[in-house]
């Protein structure tokens, strides 16, 4: 498609329809290809090409006019460009402004980042245009604090709105921000409230990253808001969005000007600090003037060799240590850390001796609260804690689910309570040293085949490893002798972990309500099922689990929260996978069937990612089983 | 093949508190009796008869409030303690008298000891930590009138001043003070003009206690951390880095050096006594005996070389005294 030069009489209308069509066939990549670059050319210093490009764009037929003004968006260079393209047709047009300040932002967030930097520089370069800004600030900030909408919609539309908002700060002067001050404040304020409450760490930062840059564009003085969080890729690069680069770069990930120019702040004030006071360098003895007789030499030193370091004893025995650690010593700091400390081991060293203290053990750590500033205090204290449980298992166990449904508990207390139970299922079940990193509650089921749930003993132990070749090495760990009544250790115990967990989820307390808004820790309670159910394999209350397990999933299958539907989906896997195929296909036909159905759903509705991958990988868990059941021969 | 550390010749029990404080005073001539003088925690301030080694007097004059400071003013007879009742209190021991005979309210509320300097006959010149954050007051005593205050300049951050020394380079000359400071430096200050003379930052943490030898000019210092520093004096009256050296445990409560200039000990919060050789920091010994952190040390103003002592206070309520390179 060539322009004619020349001849300023010609009807552009014609083009417009032209452009119109194709576009709203599909076309746009190849027609904007080839127009977008020519135009852009032609209209830097053409006054008259550029209202010839206005005209084009302003008598495409209303019907078509959003293909085109979208492939017009995506496809311009930058965003000054795309204000000499379009000119303010978005001031003029109805359905173009429709277009640019709502549906494009609003109701559609496939776009990149580059789109909407072109969108809303546009809307910045004209005077015309800027109120329509104000106006698209508003209404983005409105969605992105609504509580629904941090519920219900997926990740990446909130990080699509994420961005806008702050691009849209990017391109607000002063004056403007200050008349609309109030507003954004309230916004603010309630968007992070929301955000803060999701259960989804993503979510959650994405909020943190956000309010801290409306805090820091509105409080130009005084103290700004900041949280606290990890630092990644996708949280840099929208800090980077606040500060607009003068090119015409359209790529989105800039280099961070805002953390340069801090870390540029910072520089001087180090070199200033150095000269204020004297840390002068050690002038060096002056040899010659001080070569008298060295009268030291007649003094003979002392063997000093037991001269070292001073370590404070921990005490030897566990009833000390309880003694010390209930406070009956407490003038003595010292003393309480090195406790703490030396715990763990002396509790896995006397097994018989704790178990006499273990449920006192047990209510003492679950209240300790830190005296003084140890490193890995909380470390500390839950290898502590899973130490106890997996010595005597049982009346701890006890006594940690009875206190999860307990009144006057804080969250932070059960959902240590869950991570201990989880850690110490892990230990029971595979006689290897637990590893030291806490399982976040999310950990998805592998496919890798099961651990060896072996007998500590020897001969078993070579046997398994010579058939077994996916068995780990056992470490010396510490003989379970006495404990020698049963092979799998978690076998005996799996029920009294697992079932105390699963009664009381619909019951709420005072202070404690699971269905309510405790919802972070009823996704924990979930996830915490999920790896007890994984780690129950061949134990013989495995079956009763899965049932009791289905029955739960199934009462909360429509959970709002999108934490607590991974989690749930997580129950099924494990299920699938601790289950003997044949129990499950014995006991839980029915309700595998209507499981299958509401899985199907999940894959096709949640707008979660993550909840529709997990459907998928049940349903092909459960083809399999089918597979499997077939291929025997009945 | 080093010999063992000694172990402490004696020891003294029955202040039923921790010790904070001691001072010898042993210099007078026969039939005078060796004395020593601590201060505890629960306010008393116990004389003990070093031949006897049992509590000669016992004096209560802080009202039951910790004495961390107490110093003889030019004999046995004379006394003056510090207390956390914010009170210096002077004594009149002679004739078997325990009266108070006067006292200066500080308005202190830290632990930072008092230092005295004597000027002339009768006359002394004290150092004090005074009401406000960063000052020192110097008072002539026994006329308690004010001779100046020593003020930081604003925005110096120097902290809390937590130990101190004045001293002279000879009779009549200027009084100058050494002041540690919470920051972790060590300030000289010209008592006369009020100025200060120099800066020297020593440690990261607060400089916990000092002490200086006027013949060689070079002192030491040890703070909360692992390090004790020892800084020189040269003619400019500016103060530098001459050593470092590391302890293998951190804490120093109290360093002193030993009258006749050849060996020093520091008070350690790891319950130990270290000896050193004061020239060059050779490290000499260990004492082992404490069972708490040690607060205090002393060396004895013995006139017959032979019979000098050092003693240590502790946080387990004893007193241990040694006798140790009393041969040199």
């Amino acid at each position: 498609v060539c322009f004619i030069p020349g001849g300023l009489n010609c009807s552009i209308s014609f083009v417009s329809h032209v452009l119109g069509k194709v576009c709203v066939h599909g076309r746009q990549k190849e027609i904007l290809g080839v127009l977008v670059p020519h135009l852009t050319d032609l209209t830097k210093s053409d006054c008259i090409w550029q209202r010839i490009c206005w005209r084009l764009v302003e008598c495409v037929p209303d019907r078509w006019m959003e293909a085109v003004v979208l492939g017009f968006v995506q496809r311009a260079p930058g965003a000054d460009a795309l204000s000499r393209l379009l000119g303010n047709l978005v001031v003029k047009n109805k359905k173009a402004q429709f277009v640019v300040t709502q549906k494009i932002l609003l109701l559609q967030y496939g776009h990149t980042t580059a789109v909407l930097q072109n969108l809303l520089g546009y809307l910045s370069l004209d005077g015309l245009r800027r109120t329509l800004l104000l106006r698209v600030l508003q209404d983005l900030l409105e969605t992105w604090s609504s509580s629904s909408a941090v519920k219900h919609s997926p990740a990446e539309q909130q990080l699509y709105i994420s961005k806008a908002i702050l691009i849209c700060f990017s391109h607000l002067k002063e004056p403007e921000i200050e008349s609309c001050r109030q507003e954004i404040l309230t916004s603010m304020m309630e968007g992070v409230k929301c955000h803060l409450d999701s259960s989804l760490p993503q979510l959650r930062r994405l909020g943190m990253v956000v309010a801290e840059s409306i805090s820091l564009k509105i409080n130009t003085e005084g103290p700004v808001l900041k949280f606290e969080y990890e630092e990644d890729d996708e949280t840099r690069e929208l800090k980077s969005l606040l500060v607009q680069t003068p090119s015409f770069c359209v790529v989105p990930s800039l280099p961070n000007d805002v953390r340069s120019e801090k870390a540029g702040a910072t520089l001087p004030l180090v070199p200033e600090s150095n000269e204020k006071s004297h840390t002068a360098a050690p002038v060096m003895p002056d040899e010659e003037l001080n070569a008298e007789l060295d009268s030291d030499d007649d003094l003979i030193p002392y063997d000093t060799s037991e001269d070292k370091e001073l370590k404070i004893k921990a005490p030897v025995y566990i009833r000390d240590c309880i003694e010390v650690l209930t406070g009956s010593g407490s003038e003595d700091v010292d003393k309480w850390e090195a406790t703490v400390k030396a715990l763990e081991s002396l509790v896995r060293k006397n097994p018989a001796a704790t178990r006499e203290v273990s449920v006192e053990l047990a209510k003492i750590l679950l209240h300790l609260e830190e005296k003084t500033c140890i490193e890995g205090f909380v470390e500390l204290r839950q290898r502590a804690q899973v130490a106890v449980l997996t010595t005597d298992p049982i009346p701890v166990a006890k006594y940690l689910t009875s206190q999860f449904y307990s009144l006057n508990y804080s969250l932070r207390q059960r959902m240590d309570i869950l991570d201990v139970l989880v850690l110490a299922a892990q230990e029971l079940s595979c006689p290897k040293f637990p590893g030291k990193t806490k399982p976040s509650g999310a950990q998805k089921p592998c496919i890798q085949l099961l651990l060896g749930n072996d007998s500590p003993k020897d001969w078993r132990r070579i046997v398994d490893e010579r058939i077994k070749s996916k068995t780990r090495r056992f470490d010396m760990g510490h003989s379970r002798v006495e404990l020698a009544s049963c092979p799998n250790e978690f076998n005996s115990v799996a029920g009294y972990f697992f079932f105390p967990l699963i009664q009381h989820f619909d019951r709420p307390l005072t202070t404690f309500d699971l269905l309510g808004e405790d919802h972070l820790v009823l996704g924990r309670l979930v996830h915490t099922l999920a790896i007890l159910m994984y780690l129950a394999v061949n134990t013989v209350a495995v079956t009763a689990m899965g049932k009791a397990l289905l029955e739960f999933v199934w009462a909360l299958r429509f959970h709002t929260d999108s934490y607590v539907r991974q989690g749930l989906l997580s129950c099924i896997s494990s299920l699938l996978l601790s289950v003997p195929t044949e129990q499950i296909l014995a006991d839980m036909t029915e309700e595998l069937l209507e499981t299958q159905s509401w899985l199907g759903d999940v894959m096709e509705k949640d707008p979660d990612g993550d909840c529709r991958r997990l459907a998928l990988q049940n349903l092909m868990l459960i083809e399999n089983l089918k597979k499997k059941l077939e291929a025997v021969p009945s | 093949m080093a010999l063992p550390p000694p172990d402490p010749q004696f020891v003294l029990r029955g202040t039923s508190a921790a010790v904070h404080t001691l001072h010898f005073s042993c210099g007078g001539p026969e039939p005078d009796i060796p004395l020593l003088f601590s201060g505890s925690e629960n306010g008393f301030i116990h004389v003990w008869n070093l031949k006897t080694h049992r509590v000669d007097t016992a004096l209560d004059g802080h009202g039951r409030k910790s004495v961390y400071c107490v110093e003889t003013m030019g004999g046995k007879d004379r006394l003056l303690s510090q207390g956390r009742d914010q009170r210096i209190c002077l004594w009149d021991l002679a004739e078997g008298r325990t009266s108070v005979t006067d006292s200066v309210f500080t308005e202190h509320v830290g632990f930072c000891r008092c230092s005295l300097l004597k000027v002339a006959q009768g006359r002394w010149l004290m150092a004090m930590a005074a009401r406000s954050l960063e000052e020192v007051q110097i008072l002539e005593l026994p006329s308690k009138t004010s001779v100046c205050t020593l003020k930081p300049e604003v925005g110096a951050k120097l902290g809390m001043p937590m130990c101190l020394k004045l001293w002279q380079l000879s009779c009549g000359s200027q009084p100058v003070l050494l002041a540690g400071y919470e920051d972790g430096s060590v300030v000289l200050w010209n008592v006369s003009t009020g100025k200060v003379l120099s800066q020297l930052i020593c440690h990261q943490e607060p400089v916990m206690s000092l002490d200086f030898d006027l013949e060689k000019a070079k002192g030491i210092s040890g703070s909360s951390e692992k390090v004790l520093c020892i800084w020189s004096l040269n003619e400019q009256q500016n103060l530098q880095v001459y050593k470092t050296h590391e302890l293998v445990n951190a804490g120093i409560s109290d360093i002193t050096i030993r009258p006749d200039k050849k060996i020093l000990a520091t008070a350690g919060w790891d319950h130990r006594i270290r000896i050193f050789g004061w020239k060059k920091l050779k490290p000499l010994a260990v004492l082992d005996y404490h069972t708490a952190t040690v607060h205090c040390v002393s060396f004895s103003d013995h006139s017959n070389p032979r019979e000098r002592l050092l003693a240590a206070g502790s946080k387990d309520q004893r007193i241990s005294v040694w006798s140790i390179y009393a041969q040199t």
